[in-house]
């Protein structure tokens, strides 16, 4: 309480410390656990989110196994490979950036490493927009009178109707599209945080929003490193490559 | 500041552990070990999950309160996975499978 009042009579100086605790807090730290379980609790919800995709996901590949492993076939898992090191690679960095503010790394340290995510997240979203475009021109988008892979030169196994080589592609684009989406958001959302880093607002007291951010980045990587080979790699073993 | 500041060295190792087990999944996924794929497929992304989750999301170094959330997540996936799986399975709907 006292240091609170002590805080606001210095007015606003270059401690962080004081500047970033909000009044219902007794300390930082317990703010800091605060935060951090407030995103946790949040990450926990988007378990649930994807969730209820991986077993959609899990449900209809039982069901048709020759037709997943045949549409999985079509994907490219060299081009699925590189994203999965990309991905890794950011979540790397990101964790390099939450450590720069921990130990009091200077401001370009900070924005580089957050910088760096970025960048391989844009490369990530590049690398899948190819991806989704091959698909369109392959005539795999799986939309009613669009899905046609047969008229594009794609044979159906023994057994593989349509329908079913169909539900995969529908469970590609909604789990890979979703967690892109998510990837949409993050480079959305550090941003900001690597504006303020910039402007030097992190320190050892005070670097929340890094931390938080670096968790749902996290997240979002494991996500990816589930759907990698439950989308990509299923087929690798019926023929060589694509 | 008790914070527990992960060693670079720490992150460096996770992710080369993280980029092994990628190019393991991948290979493992060249050769038809049957039923066998999907589980190893599923065991090495499983690891890789509880090392981001361990170390580059700091849950070794968080309080008990954080571990329980995020057993709570898992225990939620299992009975969403496990309880509906038990649903189909014990109806007929997953028909013969040829997997070849």
């Amino acid at each position: 309480m006292s240091t609170h009042a002590e805080a606001i009579e210095q007015g606003h100086g270059h401690e962080g410390a004081h500047e970033a605790l909000a009044h219902h807090f007794d300390n930082l730290e317990q703010q800091r656990e605060a935060g951090a379980l407030g995103m946790w609790v949040f990450i926990a919800q988007e378990v649930m989110f994807f969730g209820g995709l991986f077993l959609a996901y899990l449900i209809y590949r039982m069901k048709y196994p020759q037709a997943f492993m045949a549409a999985s076939n079509h994907l490219n898992w060299k081009i699925g490979t590189f994203n999965t090191a990309v991905l890794i690679t950011s979540s790397l960095t990101m964790a390099l950036a939450v450590w720069a503010t921990q130990v009091g790394r200077s401001r370009k340290v900070q924005v580089g490493f957050m910088a760096a995510t970025v960048a391989l997240g844009l490369v990530f979203l590049g690398v899948k927009a190819v991806e989704y475009y091959e698909k369109y021109t392959g005539g795999l988008i799986p939309i009613a009178g669009w899905f046609d892979p047969v008229g594009h030169g794609i044979h159906m196994p023994d057994g593989v109707t349509v329908g079913q080589y169909q539900m995969f592609y529908w469970l590609y684009f909604a789990m890979t599209g979703l967690h892109a989406l998510h990837m949409i958001i993050g480079v959305g959302i550090i941003a900001p945080i690597m504006y303020w880093a910039w402007r030097g607002k992190y320190s050892p007291e005070y670097h929340s929003p890094v931390e938080n951010f670096g968790l749902y980045w996290h997240f979002v990587d494991i996500v990816w490193i589930f759907l990698f080979p439950l989308l990509y790699l299923l087929g690798a073993h019926f023929s060589a490559g694509h | 500041m008790s914070e527990h500041i992960v060693p670079r060295k720490i992150y460096f190792s996770v992710f080369a552990a993280l980029l092994v087990g990628t190019a393991v999944t991948v290979f493992a996924a060249t050769i038809n070990f049957g039923w066998a794929n999907d589980v190893i497929a599923m065991s090495i992304a499983v690891t890789k999950m509880m090392l981001v989750l361990l170390f580059f999301m700091h849950v070794r170094y968080s309080s008990r309160l954080i571990w329980v959330i995020v057993a709570a997540m898992f225990f939620w996936l299992l009975i969403l996975l496990l309880l509906t799986l038990t649903d189909y399975s014990s109806r007929s709907w997953f028909g013969p499978t040829v997997i070849h």
